[in-house]
C-alpha cells in the first residue's frame, strides 16, 4: 500500500473527489424549501379546524344579535313564538329538545349497556364480529330514513297499538300520569324520543365496547376464580373500573340525540305548544330550525331562528367537550388505577 | 350444613338466578336492537322496490301528480357529494397530517385534536346554518356550492380523525430508516407515512362519503332543492335527501312513492360505502 500522502497528493485522486464534491444531488433532494413548506401547509390546515367552532360561534353570534339585543336572557324562558306578532322564545323548542333526548337516553343507555356486555363477554367469538357490524349499521342509515320510517311505519302502529295502553295504564299514576294523557296521535315526543334512542344506541355501545374491552383480563379471572358470576364481574368489577368511559359515551350520546334534525322533525308534531304530555305534539330546537329558517319572514324571525341554532350549538359543544374530557380521563388513568 | 355450590343453599341460588336473569335481558337488548334494523330494512326494501323503476333514473322531479323520477336529484347529489368530498379531503389529509406526524410538542395538535373530536358529533344542522350564514346570506342565493361547502365542513373532522389515527399506527421504525437514508421530512411522510397506511386513509374518506350521502340538514339551507335539471353550481340545486324530505312530508302518494324509492337508492349506497371501507381496512 502506498501512503497516504502518496495517495492524497496524487493528482487522480483530487480530481476524483473534487467530482464527487460538486456532484449535483438527484433532482427531488434539491428542495430545501419543501420541509418547511409541507410543515407549515399542514399547520396552516390544522390550525383551519381549530379555528372551525370558533368561526361557527362567531357567526351564530353575529347573525343573531338582533334578538340577542331585543330579547336578551328572557329568551331563554318564553314560551311565546309568534312571528306575524315577532315575539319569540326559546323555551318549548329547548324543552322539545331536552326531554325528547332524555327520553332517548333512558331507553338508549340501559339497551347499549346490555348490547355492549352481551358482545364483549357472552358473545362466541365467531358471531362478535357479525352482530357487532349490525349494531354499527344502525349507525349507518341515513337520519332522513329514521324519520320517514318513523312517520309513515311506526308512528301509526305505536299511535294505534301502544299509546292507548301507555294511557290506560301509566295515565291514572299520580305523578308520571300527566305525563301520559291526552289523545293518541303517534306523532309526539315520546315517538320522537324513542327513535333517537334507536340511533345512538350504536353510539353508545361501541363506546362501552371498547372501553370494556380495557379492563385488565387479571381482574376478571380474579374475579371468576373467586366464584364470582358473568353477571357479579360486570357489575363489581368491569363497570367500575370503566365508568367514567361508559358516562364519556353516554354524553357522546347526547350529544348525537340533542343535534338530531331530521329523524325528528319528521316525528315531533312541530307544534310551538308547551305540553306536559309526552304524547302531546312539541317542537325541538333543530326540527323548528329545518322546518321554518328557509321560509323566515324578516330579519328578527331569522334572528330568533339563528339565536336557537347558537343555543343547541353551545349545549352539544359542552355535553361533547365533558364526553372527551371524561374519556381522556379514562385512558390516562388506564392500567394505573384498579 | 349445604355446600357452597350446593343447590341447597339459598345465597348461591340467589345469585345463579341474578346471573341467569339479568344475561337473559343482555341477549333480548340486543335482539331489541337488531329488531329496529331488521324492520327498518324490511320496510324499506318493500316500499323501495315498489318504487324502483327505469323511470326513477331517466326523468326529473314532477309536479304533483305526473309522471317522473329522481334524475336531477341523483346527479345533484352525486355533484355535491364529490365536491364536498374534494374540498374536504385535502383539509382533512392535510390537518390530520400535522397532528400525527408534526404535532408531537406544542399546543396546536392537542387542541384541534379536542375541537375536531367535538365538530365529529356537532349538530350537521348547525353546519348548514353556519355555511347559510357565512356563504348563503353573503353571495344572496341559494346555491350547489353552499352545499358543498357544508358536506366538506362535515367530510373534514372524519378524515382528519381518521389519518391521524392511522397515521399513528405506522411504525416509527419505518420513518427513522427513511431519515437515516437521508430523506427530508416532507418525503419521509409522502412516501412513507401515507403509503403505509393507505387502506386506513382511504377508509376514512369512504366512510365520509358515506355519511354525507345521506345528510339532509346542511343542505337544507344551503343547496335547498331544485324542480329541474340544473348542474349551475351557483344556483340551487337539487338533492336527494331534500327531495326526500319534501315529498314524504307531502300529501300527494305519487311523491311519497318517489321519496321511498329516494330513500333505497341512498341507503343502499351508504350501507354499500360502509361495507365497502370495513372490507378495506380488513384487509
Amino acid at each position: 500500500m502506498p501512503p497516504m500522502d502518496a495517495v492524497l497528493s496524487d493528482p487522480a485522486f483530487q480530481n476524483r473527489s473534487q467530482a464527487a464534491y460538486n456532484k449535483q444531488p438527484p433532482p427531488s433532494a434539491r428542495l430545501p424549501w419543501m420541509d418547511a413548506f409541507f410543515k407549515n401547509l399542514t399547520r396552516f390546515f390544522a390550525f383551519f379546524v381549530f379555528s372551525i367552532l370558533a368561526a361557527i360561534l362567531i357567526s351564530l353570534l353575529y347573525h343573531s344579535q338582533l334578538t340577542l339585543a331585543k330579547f336578551g336572557f328572557g329568551f331563554l324562558f318564553v314560551d311565546e313564538w309568534d312571528p306575524v306578532k315577532e315575539e319569540f322564545g326559546a323555551l318549548v323548542p329547548i324543552y322539545g329538545t331536552l326531554v325528547s333526548s332524555a327520553i332517548a337516553m333512558i331507553i338508549g343507555i340501559p339497551v347499549s349497556f346490555g348490547i355492549a356486555l352481551f358482545l364483549t363477554e357472552l358473545s362466541p367469538n365467531w358471531l362478535k364480529r357479525p352482530l357487532g357490524t349490525a349494531i354499527e349499521m344502525l349507525a349507518a342509515i341515513p337520519s332522513i330514513i329514521y324519520g320517514m320510517w318513523g312517520l309513515f311505519v311506526f308512528a301509526p302502529l305505536f299511535g294505534e297499538y301502544v299509546q292507548p295502553v301507555l294511557v290506560k295504564l301509566l295515565g291514572p299514576l299520580p305523578i308520571f300520569g300527566p305525563l301520559f294523557k291526552g289523545p293518541s296521535m303517534g306523532i309526539g315526543m315520546l315517538t320522537a324520543g324513542i327513535i333517537l334512542a334507536v340511533m345512538v344506541i350504536p353510539f353508545i355501545t361501541a363506546v362501552m365496547r371498547d372501553v370494556f374491552e380495557l379492563v385488565p383480563a387479571m381482574f376478571k379471572e380474579s374475579a371468576y376464580g373467586l366464584g364470582a358470576t358473568t353477571w357479579e364481574v360486570v357489575w363489581n368489577v368491569v363497570l367500575p373500573y370503566t365508568k367514567i368511559g361508559v358516562v364519556g359515551g353516554v354524553m357522546l350520546g347526547l350529544g348525537r340525540a340533542l343535534g338530531e334534525t331530521m329523524a325528528v322533525t319528521f316525528v315531533i308534531g312541530n307544534s310551538h305548544r308547551l305540553s306536559a304530555s309526552l304524547l302531546a305534539p312539541g317542537n325541538s330546537i333543530a326540527s323548528s330550525l329545518a322546518n321554518e329558517f328557509t321560509e323566515a319572514v324578516g330579519a328578527l324571525h331569522s334572528s330568533a331562528l339563528i339565536e336557537l341554532g347558537l343555543i343547541l350549538f353551545l349545549i352539544t359543544t359542552i355535553v361533547l367537550a365533558l364526553s372527551k374530557l371524561l374519556l381522556q380521563q379514562l385512558a390516562k388513568h388506564e392500567g394505573t388505577k384498579s | 350444613m349445604a355446600s357452597a355450590i350446593s343447590p341447597d343453599n339459598k345465597i348461591y341460588r340467589r345469585r345463579r338466578m341474578v346471573n341467569a336473569t339479568m344475561l337473559f335481558i343482555s341477549g333480548l337488548t340486543l335482539l331489541f336492537g337488531l329488531f329496529w334494523l331488521a324492520w327498518i330494512l324490511i320496510t324499506l326494501l318493500y316500499e323501495g322496490f315498489n318504487a324502483l323503476g327505469p323511470t326513477l333514473f331517466t326523468l326529473n322531479t314532477p309536479p304533483p301528480g305526473s309522471n317522473g323520477g329522481l334524475l336531477n336529484a341523483i346527479v345533484g347529489s352525486l355533484v355535491m357529494a364529490t365536491m364536498g368530498t374534494l374540498i374536504g379531503t385535502p383539509i382533512g389529509i392535510l390537518a390530520g397530517t400535522y397532528l400525527a406526524e408534526f404535532g408531537r410538542r406544542g399546543w396546536l395538535a392537542p387542541a384541534t385534536r379536542f375541537i375536531n373530536d367535538i365538530l365529529l358529533s356537532a349538530p350537521s344542522i348547525v353546519i348548514g346554518l353556519f355555511i347559510y350564514s357565512v356563504y348563503v346570506s353573503q353571495v344572496k342565493h341559494f346555491s350547489g356550492w353552499g352545499g358543498a361547502l357544508a358536506l366538506s365542513l362535515i367530510v373534514i373532522p372524519v378524515v382528519v380523525r381518521t389519518t391521524d389515527d392511522m397515521l399513528k399506527l405506522v411504525p416509527d421504525s419505518l420513518r427513522e430508516a427513511a431519515v437515516a437514508l437521508g430523506a427530508p421530512a416532507w418525503k419521509m411522510i409522502v412516501f412513507i407515512s401515507y403509503r403505509a397506511a393507505r387502506a386506513g386513509i382511504v377508509t376514512g374518506i369512504l366512510l365520509a362519503v358515506a355519511r354525507i350521502s345521506g345528510e339532509t340538514a346542511p343542505l337544507l339551507f344551503t343547496a335547498l332543492n331544485n324542480q329541474f335539471w340544473s348542474l349551475n353550481m351557483n344556483a340551487p340545486m337539487a338533492n336527494l335527501p331534500v327531495v326526500i324530505f319534501q315529498f314524504a312530508m307531502s300529501p300527494y302518494p305519487d311523491w311519497q312513492r318517489l321519496a321511498w324509492g329516494g330513500a333505497i337508492l341512498i341507503t343502499l349506497a351508504v350501507l354499500a360505502l360502509n361495507i365497502a371501507a370495513r372490507m378495506l381496512f380488513r384487509r
